[in-house]
């Protein structure tokens, strides 16, 4: 092999060893671009949250995005064919972190959801979805339409779902709960498992709501309350919710100018740096800065399809849509919940909220999503394979 | 390897889907956003003008007003208040709707706030009541749930403990205008009154304090969440009055129904003791309405309860201007204590008869003489000796057609003329004129204020000025000792001569005020009656009597009485006006009588603490003869 045809970036290589400055060239850099951009709105938003100051949250959060940058790159590099092979391992580990959190986890805001692991929080559910997309891609990943219109054979894999959402529910938290069943879906979706089957099990949550409903923690149902009458305790719960709107609507088109955004200055929004930060930007920057992001956020959601679409090995495929969804999933609640939308939950918007673990979540993530780019073309060895 | 293309061609098919509906998702939170933030813009900036941690102004406390003895005359009293604002309510006529079934407003009133609702946008609030009682607070607060936008604030309101009766002295607030509330932002803070009157408005800035702020969080529907920081500022300071609210009220009530004025000062340092003018008006309406009615029932009123008679009421001063006349004459030499001038009832000039009172003939008399019985024929020859510049001169020395530098806003000056401002005016001035000048008629208008001035001077012999503030924040004012002014640039024989004629006034059986001498022991007050026409009598009514009872009220004549006490000693100075009150010896000296006594025995002047104990008790050895 020629040193030029190494690092010829279009050639296919289907070789077991290829150097790191080739598998860098193969990076998608327009999504690192993209990803890259967002932590800059993240900084610019943090920054306003403080009050026109570094201190606290822009400067440790932008610092924090560095390190996880490089973890990003770092794991694009490491063959698909490898992480795939830690799939299972993975989730096992997911669920052992769940069960820890449920035994002697830290409670923070009222939810035990947190591990400290020395400097870093983690929150084992914000794995456990990567992980549990990473081990649904592998069992399906040689799945032919026949099996997936099995139903003993999609079975073990609802459970394999149902597991850590019922864990994560328990902890208690809901939207994480909801997203991780929906990540789940989507996978299962895209291995060809019959669409009607979810349409059955959405219908039967759907008449079960009353039940779970009443099942659900009181601050759970109270959020439910609130967002379907939010102005029957304007100063309680359904405060954040009224906040919120007002912050995004006094807004208006071009903003009310960076750092002058009166809810965002004059405090009124609680956690305004982690799960509101979008109001921020919102009211600050107008429609249009709220577009801009949009897009971005958007970008990012579209390249990871780009990169489901393009890959070469169903395992590949698979996991680029779970990663793609769940960043989707993110983006969704949160922006639901800022616009009042739906119930509120506890979900930041990624790389742009301050706070770790959703970032290490979503960065981990990414890395896979670097090294299925990276790794597109490469063959998985096995007699069924392809 | 089919099976793998149409394996991926089944999942692109699937995820394609799947990025459809994501991206359909995000147009929708795009349309929200939009929906949010540019339809519904106006609405939310709104709402986040008024969701503000705002640091409001708020108005201080408003400083005490209290009598020299610390008797409150103007304080200040909370009451609530229940506003409406109309952007917070859904529906805001069902709102209203439910606050009558728990208020109930007049139609006016109701016509009123329909009215304010519609001139104002929503998120200025609108005055639904004022002073609402305990059931009215409690009725809405049990049914704050359905009265969205109803807000029950506090506010303080100014009150006078006396009410009418020292109306005119302590005055009255009002709220700051629109030019007042621009030179001033402070004035613009709600809540926030200005003077309008008397002491209030003399003492308006010290009165007014320096204003707090409160730092609130409110929420959309303008009610506090938190307060953040509060700051009372600095209340306004108490200002102590010379006033004594017993002088005060025995003059209001010696009036009674007449329409009048009574100023009583210290005469060694013109604090002023009692100001009353009646009818007077109850000034707490103007703080919170005066109603139309009440205010119709002032303007219509014939004496004028708005108008304060002693310090802007403008009266000839009729004989009381005499010991002026006799003074400049004096100080001109024309005139000694030995001069005798003969009084037939009448005086002749030219072709014109001036009359003496009741046409009576005084016979040869001297100045002393003249004072005590009032001979009207004496001081006409006077006036022509010494001419009208000079009586304006000496008047000037008195007080009398000067600015008298009194603490006390809207002083008339009054007018003593003299030939400058005779021809200033265009006016042909005759000897005549200054025939009557004499007798304190024709142009001379003076105000009470400047005769119990002119009379404290004459009695004391220093030039002070009248003034109703003794302390501000408990420091003694300058002025409130008598070494405080200089002494009278009058001759001090001159000044006896006077005096002497204004004892016997009161003193001596011939004296026009003989009845209303101080029943007291060894006290003795001096004065001098005056009665003054205010209707240009016709030759008929010139044969008869002019002062008689049988004229209209409003062509009788006014009735004044000047005087100070202790003769020997003087320390109090008084001048009382009866508008057509006739005889100043039958109406106005009595008054003057029962306030001398009063004073005598209470003996406020100087003191900062009322005695426990009268001075003097009436003496058992004199008639009371009260007639």
């Amino acid at each position: 092999m020629i040193l030029d045809d190494s690092l010829a970036l279009r050639r296919p290589f289907r070789e077991r060893s290829f150097g790191v400055v080739r598998k860098l060239g193969r990076v998608n850099w327009l999504f690192v671009l993209c990803v890259c951009l967002l932590a800059g709105v993240g900084y610019a938003a943090l920054y306003s949250a403080a009050g026109g100051s570094a201190e606290p949250y822009a400067q440790s959060q932008i610092i924090r995005f560095c390190g996880m940058l490089v973890m990003m790159l770092g794991i694009a590099m490491v063959d698909i064919r490898l992480l795939a092979k830690l799939s299972w391992p993975a989730y096992g580990l997911g669920i052992a972190l769940l069960l820890v959190v449920m035994l002697a986890g830290h409670t923070g805001l009222g939810a035990k959801r947190w591990i400290d692991l020395g400097p870093i929080e983690i929150q084992p559910s914000e794995l456990m979805k990567l992980f549990l997309a990473m081990a649904l891609a592998d069992y399906f990943k040689r799945a032919t339409p026949e099996q997936t219109g099995n139903p003993l054979y999609v079975l073990p894999m609802a459970l394999a779902v149902l597991i850590p959402v019922g864990l994560i529910l328990k902890e208690p938290n809901l939207g994480t709960a909801v997203i991780t069943a929906t990540i789940g879906a989507t996978v299962m979706l895209g291995a060809g498992v019959r669409w009607w089957w979810f349409a059955i099990i959405v219908a039967i949550v759907a008449i079960s709501a009353p039940v779970i409903y009443h099942h659900l923690h009181a601050y759970q149902k109270a959020r439910i309350d609130i967002f379907l009458n939010p102005g029957a305790d304007p100063l309680g719960a359904g405060y954040n919710i009224i906040q919120s709107k007002i912050a995004l609507g006094s807004g208006g088109f071009f903003g009310q100018g960076y750092l002058h955004g009166t809810q965002n200055q004059l405090n009124f929004l609680p956690e305004k740096q982690t799960d509101f930060v979008f109001t921020i930007i919102a009211e600050e920057f107008g429609y249009l800065g709220s577009l801009a992001v949009l897009g971005l956020l958007f970008g990012i959601v579209a390249l990871a399809l780009h990169t489901a679409l393009t890959c070469g090995h169903t395992y590949g495929r698979l996991l680029a849509l779970g990663i793609g969804t769940n960043f989707f999933l993110y983006c969704f609640v949160n922006l639901s919940m800022v616009m009042g939308l739906i119930p509120v939950g506890g979900v930041p918007i990624p790389l742009i909220s301050y706070g770790g673990s959703a970032l290490t979540a979503v960065m981990l993530g990414f890395g896979v999503l670097q090294s299925i780019h990276v790794h597109r073309d490469v063959t998985f060895a096995s007699p069924d394979d392809l | 390897m089919r099976r793998a293309a149409k394996d991926r061609s089944a999942f692109s098919r699937r995820a394609l889907l799947i990025g459809a509906g994501q991206g359909a998702v995000f147009v929708g939170i795009a349309a929200r956003l939009y929906n949010l933030q540019i339809t519904q813009h106006s609405k939310y900036a709104l709402l986040a003008e008024q969701n503000s941690i705002s640091e409001r102004l708020v108005a201080p406390e408003r400083g005490l007003i209290t009598d020299r003895f610390g008797a409150i005359l103007a304080g200040n009293q909370q009451h609530w208040r229940a506003l409406f604002m109309q952007a917070m309510a859904p529906e805001p006529q069902t709102v209203l709707e439910n606050f009558y079934k728990l208020v109930p407003l007049s139609d006016d009133e109701k016509a009123r706030i329909a009215q304010d609702l519609k001139d104002r946008p929503g998120y200025i609030p609108v005055l639904l009541k004022d002073w609402l009682d305990w059931p009215d607070m409690a009725a809405i607060e049990v049914n704050t749930p359905n009265l969205p936008g109803i807000v029950v604030e506090a506010g303080s309101s100014r009150v006078y403990p006396l009410g009418p009766v020292a109306a005119h002295a302590v005055g009255y607030v009002g709220r700051p205008n629109q030019s007042e509330a621009k030179t001033d932002p402070v004035l613009a803070l709600p809540g926030m009154r200005v003077g309008r009157t008397g002491a209030e408005d003399a003492q308006d800035s010290a009165l007014r304090g320096t204003p707090g702020f409160v730092q609130t969080e409110t929420n959309v529907h303008g009610e506090v969440v938190r307060e953040v920081a509060h700051d009372n500022g600095t209340p306004g300071q108490t200002v102590t009055l010379a006033l004594d609210a017993g002088l005060q009220q025995l003059a209001v009530q010696s009036l009674a129904d007449n329409a009048g004025a009574v100023v009583m000062l210290d005469a060694t340092t013109g604090e002023i003791l009692a100001l009353a003018s009646t009818p007077s008006f109850d000034p707490s309406l103007f703080d919170r309405g005066v109603p139309t009615a009440v205010w119709n029932a002032w303007m219509a009123d014939a004496k004028h309860p708005l108008q304060n008679k002693a310090t802007s009421g403008l009266f000839a001063p009729g004989s009381t201007f005499k010991p002026t006349v006799a003074l400049a004459a004096m100080k001109d030499g024309v005139l000694t204590a030995d001069t005798r001038l003969t009084c037939p009832g009448f005086f002749k000039l030219g072709d014109h008869v001036f009359w003496c009172d009741n046409h009576t003939a005084h016979g040869t008399i001297t100045v002393t003489q003249a004072l005590t019985v009032s001979c009207d024929v004496f001081f006409y020859q006077v006036a022509l000796m010494v001419g009208i510049d000079k009586i304006a001169a000496m008047g000037a020395k008195l007080g009398l057609g000067v600015d008298l530098g009194s603490d006390l806003p809207h002083v008339a000056t009054g007018l003593v003329p003299t030939l400058d401002w005779a021809r200033g005016r265009g006016i042909h001035w005759v000897q005549g004129s200054t025939v009557v000048q004499g007798i304190g008629q024709g142009y001379t208008q003076l105000t009470p204020l400047a005769l119990a001035t002119m009379i404290a001077r004459i009695g004391a012999g220093a030039a002070v000025g009248p003034h109703i503030t003794r302390r501000v924040g408990g420091v003694l004012q300058t002025g409130a000792a008598p070494g405080d002014w200089p002494a009278l640039d009058i001759d001090d024989r001159h000044l006896a001569i006077v005096r002497q004629g204004l004892f016997d006034v009161v003193n001596n059986p011939q004296g026009t005020a003989y009845a209303s001498r101080l029943q007291l022991p060894d006290v003795q007050m001096a004065g001098k009656t005056g009665t003054a026409q205010v209707h240009d009598n016709s030759a008929a009514e010139k044969q008869k009597n002019f002062n008689d009872m049988t004229m209209a009220w409003e062509q009788r004549p006014n009735a004044l009485f000047v005087g100070f006490a202790p003769y020997d000693n003087p320390r109090y100075a008084i001048a009382v006006v009866i508008e057509h009150g006739n005889y100043g010896a039958q109406s106005a000296a009595p008054i003057a009588q029962a306030m001398m006594t009063y004073a005598i025995q209470n003996d406020p002047a100087g003191r900062d603490a009322p005695l426990t104990q009268p001075l003097q008790s009436p003496s058992p050895a004199l008639p009371v003869n009260n007639t």
